[in-house]
């Protein structure tokens, strides 16, 4: 490190005032940045990570203020600077690139005048050469066609698209600092590589120091210098992001990285070590601990859990869930569309027509779990909603336990006594709950609809059995969802999703909004219900290194067809198709110990 | 499976339940929000006006004494007397109710109709969203009050009547509401869980997506409580409502209205003040109201 660091923040303590009092949200936290250096600060969510950056532009929210300690900036005290100066300081010296792009660009004006407003506020150019300026900076991001994207408004770009422009709005004034809170959370697994190699090698072209901000261990370790690992407020390490990996300090840091999803591993790796040794899984739940994938080779083991499984051949032949040329269609809705069917009387031409599924073909067999993996508007979701029947197909067959079910009008098969044998997790825990519906009478709602247990009691008991089941402790029953962690919303979710015994679940991502450490006990609790309950998964996801530890096959899709499907070992091992070798090289490969 | 995680309480251990909790909730948003709680003083206040009015006045509000006719404030009449000798004070005091009651039950019967028709409009779609937005378009190309005044002079002279031209003029307010906050709220994961747990389309409208709406509901029921009163009022005042000689503000600031140049004031003030504090009341509770009832607050 240098003598003279870029950013030094010391023993910075951030309280915020609520109704129950002072909340420290940051407590004695020492980072400091060189000069070209890129900072990651990790944590998962409630570790004060982006509170510290938001301390750093003092851009707190008004019940939030800084209590301790001092932050400099090349000599400047944040702390005691006025709000003029600090709004001179904001945009030309330390820039910020936000989690959500579309969020962060005014939606009803061009990109263009977007950049050239920054270059104005900070009088970096004069009027005539503004937009020369503007379109340049668009070309640093690597946008293609900048003079046209100049006009472009951000609902004609797409995510990472979006983000680039965010990102030269920030890089336009040449800042000293950028801080990247989350930049690519949401983007799809290669747009988010695309991104961060355009940051890393924009910053270190211009030799400024980055502080990115984010929850994956993985990434932070693939693109910075060194890492700061946060929990609750407080800074547990600070180490190079070689040395991170290789001796991790801090019991955190190792349950972080534990529980990152990577190859060689198996579900049970994920989680912490002292509780894996103080619990040994039970018998049903042992299978589990080989990886996934050894499960449908070993076909003994997995058939004397589950009665249901009928022998070998006629398992292939006879699955739970046979999909067959699949199609969903949806007329495009453009302006041009709009007017010629205003204006004229000529039908729609052909091209107006947009296939999001394009005729897929697959099987999900008793007991198995098949991974559906593509990136977004890869026609996943919509292939995921027309099995469960929540949407109708344009064509094809989807046969179900032997009954066609693709025949049946969605509104008519939410009475039907098939309902109960597919269900779905989803994947945002907060809104898939009613927020005036407790846990317990979220749970309750599929068995007073569907099940067949009445009376209060009765209900209550079943309730208490499955939040046992999923190991969400009964106390919690009686809360609202606001009253619950992530991690306990995505347990009612589950909860409900098995409350009627299906043969077949939906897993809508159900870990996409959770950290890591939750998601390696959601992840594990999944398996060991699948186990227990000998149910089939359809697990839809964008995150390859899940669905390996997850699934006994993998579906690839493309644009809504089927480009790639196999057993996981195969699919992810040894990829044949160009576009999953693409997803798989874009996975952020963290620098692992040996085991 | 509990051993996996350890339970992390996010609401501490020590919580209130039931009817305790949402006392304990309106005193914390009251003590708040002074304006808020001043507003709650003024409905107690009104409310009990409407409950115990009769009982509480020390006059019969109908006996006319010609000897007191026109008398100003005083202490025997608070209020001083009309031109038919009647105590003011009881007047207005008596008339709480018949005007509280007006508002109350047009209010309830345009949730019923605006709220329920704007939730089915925003949660189906297509042809019922069509039907319910052109009846509220047709509703609101008449300016309100002819409107009121039209269904009233149609209907007949009756409190009945005034109930249902106040519960019509203010259909598209709710339907509107209501539409735009279920249409929101129309594929919600919740909704769609509610699907899938096998409930009927008119079961999650009903008992998943009503009760998510009431909040913004009871902020527009408060808002517009203070409108119909002064609907009703003004009904009144131009003789298309509530009959003499029975108490009502808006008769009664009628009434007053042709002694003000000779200098009578009293007899309009009193009355025109109580309509004015009735609305300003119902007014100011709708915030209030919003951060009691919303669940998210209630932490």
């Amino acid at each position: 490190m240098t003598a003279q660091p870029l950013l030094d923040v010391h023993d910075l303590t951030v309280e915020f005032s609520t109704r129950r009092g002072i909340v420290k949200a940051v407590q004695n936290v020492n980072i400091s940045v060189a000069k070209g250096e890129t900072l990651g600060i990790v944590g998962e969510s409630g570790s004060g990570k982006s509170v510290t950056s938001y301390a750093v532009m003092r851009i707190l929210d008004r019940a939030g203020r800084i209590a301790e300690g001092s932050v400099m900036f090349s000599g400047i005290d944040v702390k005691a600077a006025t709000e003029n100066e600090m709004r001179d300081l904001r945009g030309r010296e330390i820039s910020m690139i936000f989690q959500n792009p579309r969020a962060a660009l005014n939606p009803i004006r061009k990109v263009g005048d977007q950049i050239e407003d920054v270059l104005r506020q900070h009088v970096q150019s004069a009027a005539s050469d503004r937009g020369e300026k503007a379109i340049e900076a668009l070309e640093q991001v690597k946008i293609a066609r900048p003079r046209e994207r100049y006009h472009a408004y951000p609902f004609e770009l797409s995510g990472g698209m979006c983000q680039r422009v965010v990102i030269a709005l920030a890089l336009a004034c040449n800042p000293q600092l950028l801080i990247a809170d989350e930049p690519t959370t949401g983007l799809d697994v290669t747009t988010q590589k695309a991104v961060m190699d355009l940051i890393v090698e924009l910053t270190k072209r211009r030799h400024m120091s980055t502080i990115l901000i984010t929850h994956d261990l993985g990434l932070a370790a693939a693109y910075c210098d060194r890492v700061v690992v946060m929990e609750k407020g407080r800074v547990v390490e600070t180490a190079k992001s070689a040395d991170i990996f290789a001796k991790p300090e801090h019991a955190y840091t190792r349950k972080l990285m534990r529980a990152t999803p990577r190859i060689g591993v198996s579900l049970r790796d994920l989680l912490p070590e002292e509780e894996g040794a103080q619990a040994p899984p039970p018998p049903s739940v042992m299978a589990g601990l080989d990886p996934a994938i050894h499960q449908s080779s070993n076909d003994s083991s997995s058939e004397a859990m589950d009665p249901r499984v009928k022998p070998g051949g006629d398992d292939i032949t006879k699955p739970l869930l046979l999909v067959e040329k699949l199609v969903k269609e949806y007329p495009r809705q453009g302006a041009s569309a709009v007017l010629s069917k205003l204006f004229s009387r000529k039908p729609p031409v052909e091209a107006e027509i947009f296939r999001a599924v394009d005729g897929i073909s697959f099987t999900v067999g008793h007991g198995e779990s098949v991974g559906l993996v593509g990136e977004s508007g890869c026609g996943k979701s919509t292939t995921s909603m027309m099995v469960m029947r929540l949407l109708d197909q344009t064509s094809g067959r989807i046969a179900f336990d032997g009954e066609e079910i693709g025949a049946i009008m969605p509104q008519a098969f939410a009475r039907l006594p098939l309902r109960k044998s597919i269900q779905m997790v989803f994947q945002d825990p907060t809104d898939s709950l009613n927020p005036r519906f407790t846990a317990a009478r979220a749970i309750a709602d599929p068995i007073m609809q569907l099940g067949d247990i009445r009376g209060r009691d009765a209900l209550r008991a079943r309730c208490e059995e499955l939040a046992g089941l999923v190991g969400l402790p009964v106390n919690l029953l009686d809360r609202f969802p606001h009253q619950l962690s992530g991690g306990q919303k995505a347990r009612v979710g589950i909860a409900r999703a098995i409350a009627l015994h299906p043969k077949l679940v939906i897993l809508d991502e159900p870990t996409a909004a959770l950290d890591v450490s939750v998601q390696a006990v959601v992840l594990n609790l999944l398996q060991d219900l699948k186990q227990s309950m000998g149910m089939s998964y359809l697990f839809v996801s964008h995150d390859l290194n899940v669905v390996r530890l997850l699934c006994d096959r993998v579906i690839v899709m493309r644009a809504g067809r089927i480009v790639e499907q196999g057993s996981s070992e195969s699919v992810l091992g040894d990829p044949k198709d160009a576009y999953t070798k693409e997803l798989l090289t874009a996975i952020p490969h963290p620098p692992l110990p040996v085991h | 499976m509990s051993a996996v995680l350890p339970a992390v309480d996010p609401a501490g251990p020590a919580r209130t339940s039931g009817l305790a909790a949402i006392f304990e909730h309106t005193r914390y948003v009251l003590g708040e929000n002074r304006v808020t709680a001043f507003a709650f003083g003024l409905l107690v206040i009104i409310l009990f006006a409407a409950i115990f009015g009769p009982y509480i006045v020390p006059y019969d509000p109908l006996a006319s004494d010609t000897a007191a006719a026109l008398k100003p404030p005083s202490a025997a009449h608070w209020f001083g007397t009309d031109q038919l000798g009647r105590d003011i004070f009881s007047r207005v005091v008596v008339a709480t109710r018949l005007d509280t009651f007006i508002a109350v039950a047009s209010v309830a019967l345009v949730f019923l109709m605006g709220g329920l028709a704007g939730i089915a409009a925003g949660y189906f779609g297509g042809w019922t969203d069509r039907i319910v937005g052109r009846v509220a378009d047709t509703i609101m190309a008449f300016p309100l009050f002819v409107l009121a005044m039209g269904i009233v002079a149609a209907l007949g002279n009756t409190v009945q009547n005034i109930i249902i031209a106040t519960a019509i003029v203010n259909f598209p307010l709710y339907a509107r509401v209501a539409r735009a906050e279920a249409n929101v709220r129309r594929n919600a994961g919740f909704v769609q869980a509610a699907r899938l747990s096998g409930n009927g389309e008119l079961r999650i409208l009903l008992v998943h997506i009503l009760p998510n709406i009431m909040p913004i509901m009871i902020v527009q029921m408060s808002l517009t409580m203070g409108y119909a009163i002064l609907n009703a009022a003004g009904l009144s005042f131009i003789g298309l409502g509530v009959r003499p000689p029975m108490a009502e503000w808006g008769i009664m600031v009628a009434e007053g209205a042709s002694f003000m140049v000779s200098g009578e004031w009293w007899i309009a003030l009193f009355p025109g003040l109580a309509l004015m504090i009735a609305v300003f009341c119902f007014n100011l509770l709708g915030d209030g109201l919003r951060d009691i009832v919303d669940p998210q607050r209630r932490t």
